[in-house]
């Protein structure tokens, strides 16, 4: 004797993103805090040092964040104007900050004035950052240059004059301490040498540069500008690898994951796309507010900053590992202890004779009421039910059945106004719809001859009408766009020729295209 | 050509065993039942087959035990004879000829030596009024005894076995047929008929299907085809009868039994529910529903312990008498057609089909036994007349056996139709198929035909279908989700809007034919080129197939309009065609051969060729009647050493193919048959426990036992062997108990061992005796 086999509801696919480690990954965040600063906010800079402080530079401050306070540790304000690039030195015991007034400016993390200040540009410097031996600083200007300073005398080293446009954005290498890169407003990106007096390296980008960034390895530039994300070969004299356009703003920040593996690009657009580095797909994608001008991800991907165009600074910190379980709310009745474990954690000895228990198959509630061919119940009880895709299931079931219309039939005025809202609420839905319309018809015409007897169901099957109008209508518009695609796509598909074999030509005159879709 | 007279078409496995009502020894332990030409004797604890009595030369219509030694029983064929076996044995004691054709058989205890069997009224085959008649069997001692005497008993009755009891003692017997019941009373020799009012103008249909007698009481049931079960009573008068109507069945009543004592009733129908009714106490009653498929016959055994249903899906329950199902004997399921081609599972070398509704069979052909059931459609088959089922239409395996693919469709009188393609994957944890993905709607219109690449690298699933298009299925990998590997489309392609009705992938998967209708289409199955037309008007391509090994230059096509094609592919032109009008056209997986079927006048002819060579190796004319439409190249378990170049086909691989009639033929050779009868001499077992695989080892095991006992018992007679020393006690005590065989087994071994055996004991006595 076989079981009843329960009710097949259909798996309908699902739409949308699909659930990768990368989702879970990026997903891993608690709930974003919000600070208000003083004006956009244009560079973020985690601290290498073990707390990780960051430094935002919004407006004419910096600010220093520690990782889990909403209060800056510490503020450096004496800017004349506004500040730019606030960085820290590899050491985190130095920060580094340009300044609209052409100052580059040189703080002591604990400090509150200055160190040193390097005057030499002649405009908005934007870059400042320190070279990997820790005693130079690079800095690139608006007034098209770009230059290495000496810490312990604050004079200049090297002056550069190779852009043709605003520069703002460099890297310095963290493995070589010559080696630093350099975007500009004139659509290139240049490679400097400290040891030699011009540029080993230049790339076009195509589009004014808005951030660089190295890979830990180096081998690999990545660039940013208009929608572009590029990312160079630098052993191969940089060559261009990918170029990958998935904002439609101007991206403006670029930034590594803490392992290396994934790369982020925000822009205007408001997103933050996560990219594989393998294949270069976008995995994940965050969604802000408004306007992204900085991003920086702290050490081990432990919280991501977002710093917006309204001067809001966005911070979400990693779950731990308890929160990941989701809130628990307050605590379950457990059962008692010994009901619950008797027997549980029992293993078979040796010589123990294990008689096996069938488990009990569980029914739902439409389904007893099925396997004892009660139709309407069964119904019923479907339509109680809140998935729609329960209530077609049966239904779809009644009609294999061929018992649909035994159980469409003999409703009151309540019960057909149950049935038919769930119809308006679903016939149209293209999952649904191949049943849906078969049982609407067996509806309407078994309730024919009682309608205008009331007047809430009425009111309903007049909805209904509008609404299958509606979608006729639609549909129509659909098609017709599919005409004009096809013939589209029919007059862009190359015509090929094939081989075939002369027997038969002169029997056989086919067209050899073969029609593809 | 040249008829070969070493290869014989014979029927291998696969026949009904549901045609006839089984029988239940005496003692419970074996069934008996009709299956194609001989008598099946089953274990009812172990459902295996313990006997295969061999003998009669038509379908065999009834068997029934012999009534005054149960260790005998009766079974009567179409071929006119009434043969009488000792089933434990499996010999045959007695033939019967008759020559009649015989439909059924009957026998009571009160009338020894008599049998009581329906033959057509005029010795025509075409004879529609049938007649009971009593044998009266001589008692001669000739293994063939021709009988003489025949009396009618009973005029017009029904060939329906069922319809046809014993009442009381065998006092009278009733029969029914139409809207009549007719008792016969043999101490009166005087009979009775009652008729019911024919419900037809009320749109009732009250004839009787079936007829059952209670053993102890003057009471006889009759099922209808309405549905309603009426109990008579008082019946040896013409007018004062009554009757009462019991009513559940919403078809027609199959079969009515009542039980030895007479105390319940059980009855069956289409609804597939037994259904027990407590004897004078009617509205109490039991069920047993869902047993799979509509009840064809109910027989209960001697004793009452044990009841058993057949069902028409070939398939026998054994049911305990407190209604639940103890075992259950499945043959070959065959609908009225195969709608999914013959395949052979490469894993287990099984034969699959399409079976029970909703269900693919895995049939093993060495065994000639049902290996499992794969349930398809996964629904609650509804036992209703008139409701749309869910079919299997489609199947394919990949080239190991990891993937299954199967197509079931739904048409409905109103609506549109509804196709699910499914995919398999192979657990080898559970050692079955188990499902991966579910595609709703794959194709607009049904899927004429389906494979799978054999290539190693790809898993590439291709169908067909009416709708103008073919689709290819590949298994996308996603590794980077949590989900599993799941089927998605690759591409659709088609040519021209016309219909593909066919498609076949080349040996190593490079290339890929379809036919559409009257071109064939070949496409590279990597980069979805077409890269050539072929075509052979007129006529459309009805079956492609590549050539293999040496000749897969070769593509063949066959057509409609009787032609056989073969193109070379590499120069893009026909090699050879002939006019032919090949219904199937199959391909050996293990050689370069080819086998046509070809229809030719009602009857059909088998070619088998290379398609290099424009010899054929070998044919047979007038294979069997009708058309064949099915066939399959099986791959033997041993290779045949055949030197003849008429049997070189039949070395590797095996042909099965189906008839019209259903009926599973292959082809056999001398050297098989020499083989098989060796075998079967081999395997004389000990028939005194059932036949198990356990069985199998323990009685080998107790042979070369007694063998050595014999050996230890002869040289030394006079002295018996030590308690301690026997084999049989060493056996016991040193085996695990949980492996030994049950306590009563081991006693009388046991005791055996212990016990001087006859042989020397009478020498003994001799001894004794003579001074």
């Amino acid at each position: 004797m076989a079981s009843f086999k329960p009710t097949k509801i259909q798996i309908y696919p699902q739409l949308g993103a699909k659930v990768t480690q990368d989702t879970l990954y990026w997903k891993n965040y608690k709930a974003p805090v919000q600070v208000k600063e003083f004006g956009a906010i244009t560079n973020i800079d985690f601290s290498p040092l073990a707390p990780h402080n960051y430094a935002v530079t919004a407006s004419t401050r910096i600010h220093i964040y520690g990782p889990f306070s909403q209060e800056p540790v510490k503020t450096f304000t004496r800017f004349k104007d506004t500040a730019y690039s606030g960085r820290f030195r590899s050491d985190g015991q130095l920060l580094v900050a340009g300044c609209e007034d052409s100052v580059v400016r040189l703080f002591d993390v604990s400090g509150k004035v200055a160190l040193r200040m390097f005057k030499g540009h002649t405009k908005a410097v934007h870059v400042a950052d320190f070279t990997s031996d820790c005693y130079h600083i690079l800095t690139c200007s608006d007034d098209y240059t770009c230059c290495l300073w000496d810490i312990p005398n604050s004079t200049e080293l090297t002056k550069y004059k190779e852009h043709s446009d605003y520069i703002r954005c460099g890297a310095t290498s963290k493995l070589n301490k010559d080696l630093f890169v350099t975007g500009s407003y004139d659509h290139t990106l240049k490679m400097f040498d400290a040891r030699v007096q011009k540029s080993v390296m230049t790339m076009d980008h195509n589009h004014p540069v808005e951030s660089v960034l190295f890979y830990p390895s180096e081998g690999l530039l990545v660039s940013a500008g208009g929608r572009y994300v590029k990312v160079w070969d630098l052993l191969k004299r940089g060559q261009p690898l990918v170029s990958l356009k998935n904002h439609h703003k101007t991206v403006t920040c670029l930034c590594l994951s803490g392992n290396g593996q994934r790369l982020l690009s925000a822009s205007l657009d408001r997103h933050v796309k996560v990219y594989n580095t393998t294949n270069y797909k976008v995995v994940h994608s965050f969604d802000y507010t408004a306007s992204i001008l900085s991003l920086a991800l702290a050490p081990e991907d432990e919280s991501v900053v977002v710093g917006m165009t309204n001067g809001i600074l966005s911070i979400k910190h990693r779950k731990t590992s308890e929160e990941k379980q989701g809130p628990t709310g307050q605590p379950r009745r457990q059962p008692v202890f010994r009901v619950f474990v008797k027997g549980r954690n029992c293993v078979p000895k040796q010589d123990d004779f294990l008689v096996s228990k069938s488990a009990k198959s569980h029914l739902a509630k439409y389904d007893k009421q099925l396997k004892r061919f009660n139709v309407s119940k069964a119904l019923d009880t479907a339509l109680e039910n809140r998935k729609p895709e329960i209530t077609v299931a049966v239904i779809k079931e009644l009609d294999r059945r061929g018992t649909l219309k035994n159980a469409l039939a003999g409703r009151d005025e309540q019960n057909l106004s149950q049935l038919v809202n769930f119809l308006i609420g679903n016939v149209v839905d293209p999952r649904f719809a191949p049943v849906l319309v078969t049982a609407t018809e067996m509806i309407l015409d078994i309730y024919k001859a009682v309608v205008g007897q009331s007047s809430v169901v009425d009111r309903q099957l007049v909805r209904l009408q509008e609404l299958v109008e509606r979608e006729i209508d639609y549909q129509q518009d659909l098609l017709e766009v599919l005409g004009m695609l096809d013939t589209l796509f029919a007059s862009t598909l190359p015509r090929k020729e094939v081989p075939c074999p002369v027997l038969h030509c002169s029997v056989l005159v086919h067209e050899l295209v073969p029609f593809i879709i | 050509m040249v008829e070969h007279t070493g290869i014989r078409v014979v029927h291998r496995g696969g026949s009904k065993i549901n045609f006839r009502e089984p029988v239940i020894t005496s003692d419970s332990r074996f069934l008996l039942c009709g299956s194609g030409e001989s008598v099946k004797v089953y274990s009812t604890s172990t459902e295996e087959c313990v006997h295969d009595l061999q003998g009669h030369t038509d379908l065999v219509t009834g068997v029934v035990l012999n009534p005054s030694n149960h260790l005998q029983a009766y079974s009567c064929s179409a071929d006119g004879t009434v043969r009488l076996w000792d089933f434990t044995d499996g010999i045959l004691i007695k033939t019967f000829i008759i020559r009649y054709h015989i439909f059924s058989i009957h026998v009571s205890e009160k009338h020894v030596g008599v049998l009581f069997v329906v033959v057509p009224m005029a010795n025509e085959k075409g004879s529609e009024l049938f007649q009971l008649v009593a044998v009266h069997l001589p008692r001669s001692g000739d293994p063939e005894v021709e009988v003489g005497e025949l009396s009618a008993v009973l005029c017009d009755v029904s060939p329906n076995p069922g319809a046809v009891s014993f009442g009381t003692g065998g006092e009278y017997i009733a029969a029914a047929k139409g809207l009549q019941l007719e008792v016969f009373f043999f101490k009166k020799q005087k009979s009775y008929r009652f008729s019911l009012k024919s419900g037809m103008n009320k749109g009732i249909n009250n004839s009787f299907t079936c007829i059952s007698c209670h053993p102890k009481e003057d009471c006889i049931a009759t099922g209808h085809a309405d549905g309603k079960i009426r109990l008579w009573r008082n019946f040896n008068q013409k007018k004062e009868y009554t009757y009462s109507t019991l009513h559940w069945h919403h078809n027609a009543v199959n079969t009515l039994r009542f039980t030895p004592e007479g105390t319940n009733l059980l009855s069956g129908g289409i609804e597939s529910v037994l259904v027990q009714w407590r004897y004078t106490q009617e509205n109490q009653k039991d069920f047993l529903p869902r047993l799979g498929a509509a009840i064809t016959h109910i027989a209960v055994s001697p004793d009452g312990s044990l009841f058993c249903t057949s069902h028409a899906d070939n398939k026998i329950t054994i049911i305990l008498s407190s209604v639940k199902v103890s075992a259950i004997i499945q043959g070959l399921v065959k609908d009225d057609c195969v709608r999914t081609d013959l395949m052979i599972d490469p894993r287990s070398k099984a034969l699959v089909l399409n079976g029970k509704p909703g269900h693919l069979q895995f049939y093993s052909l060495h065994r000639d036994k049902q290996l499992y059931n794969l349930d398809i459609v996964q629904q609650e088959y509804i036992h209703e007349q008139g409701v749309d089922q869910f079919q299997v239409v489609k199947a394919a395996f990949d080239t190991h056996g990891d993937w299954l693919a199967t197509v079931e469709e739904r048409r409905q009188k109103s609506s549109e139709l509804e196709i699910n393609l499914k995919l398999w994957s192979y657990d080898e944890q559970t050692q079955s198929f188990v499902l991966n993905t579910t595609v709703t709607a794959p194709h607009e219109d049904q899927i004429t035909a389906m494979c799978f690449s054999p290539s190693p690298e790809t898993t590439l699933l291709v169908t067909t279908s009416l709708d103008g298009h073919f689709k290819a299925w590949l298994l996308a990998d996603h590794s980077d989700t949590e989900e599993s590997a799941s089927w998605s489309c690759d591409f659709v392609g088609g040519y021209h809007l016309l219909k593909p009705g066919c498609c076949c992938f080349s040996a190593d998967g490079s290339l890929l034919a379809f036919g559409f209708q009257e071109v064939v289409t070949v496409w590279s199955p990597t980069s979805w080129e077409l890269l050539t037309t072929l075509s052979q008007p007129p006529g459309a391509v009805r079956d492609l197939c590549f050539g293999r090994l040496s000749c897969s230059k070769y593509l063949l096509g066959t057509s409609t309009k009787n032609q056989l094609c073969c193109w070379n592919l590499l120069t893009c032109s026909l090699e050879w065609n002939t006019p032919m009008d090949v219904s199937l056209l199959q391909a050996d997986p293990f050689s370069e051969n080819m086998a046509a079927f070809c229809s030719q006048s009602g009857s059909t002819d088998l070619f088998v060729f290379k398609p290099s060579e424009p010899r054929p190796l070998f044919s047979k004319k007038a294979l069997c009647t009708g058309k064949v439409e099915r066939a399959i190249f099986a791959p033997r378990d041993q290779m045949l050493e055949s030197s003849e170049e008429y049997s070189q086909w039949l070395n590797r691989s095996q042909l099965y193919f189906l008839t019209q009639h259903m009926d599973l033929m292959t082809f056999s050779t001398k050297t098989e048959e020499d083989r098989l009868l060796a075998s079967s001499k081999q395997l004389m077992v000990d028939d005194s426990v059932a036949i198990t695989p356990f069985y199998l080892l323990l009685g080998r095991h107790k042979q070369q036992q007694q063998e050595k006992q014999e050996l230890l018992t002869n040289p030394l007679a006079e002295r018996t062997p030590l308690p301690q020393g026997s084999i049989a006690i060493k056996e016991l005590l040193d085996t695990p108990a949980h492996v030994l065989p049950s306590a009563s087994f081991l006693c009388s071994m046991f005791v055996r061992s212990l016990l001087v055996s006859s042989s020397s004991r009478s020498k003994l006595e001799d001894n004794v005796c003579t001074p």
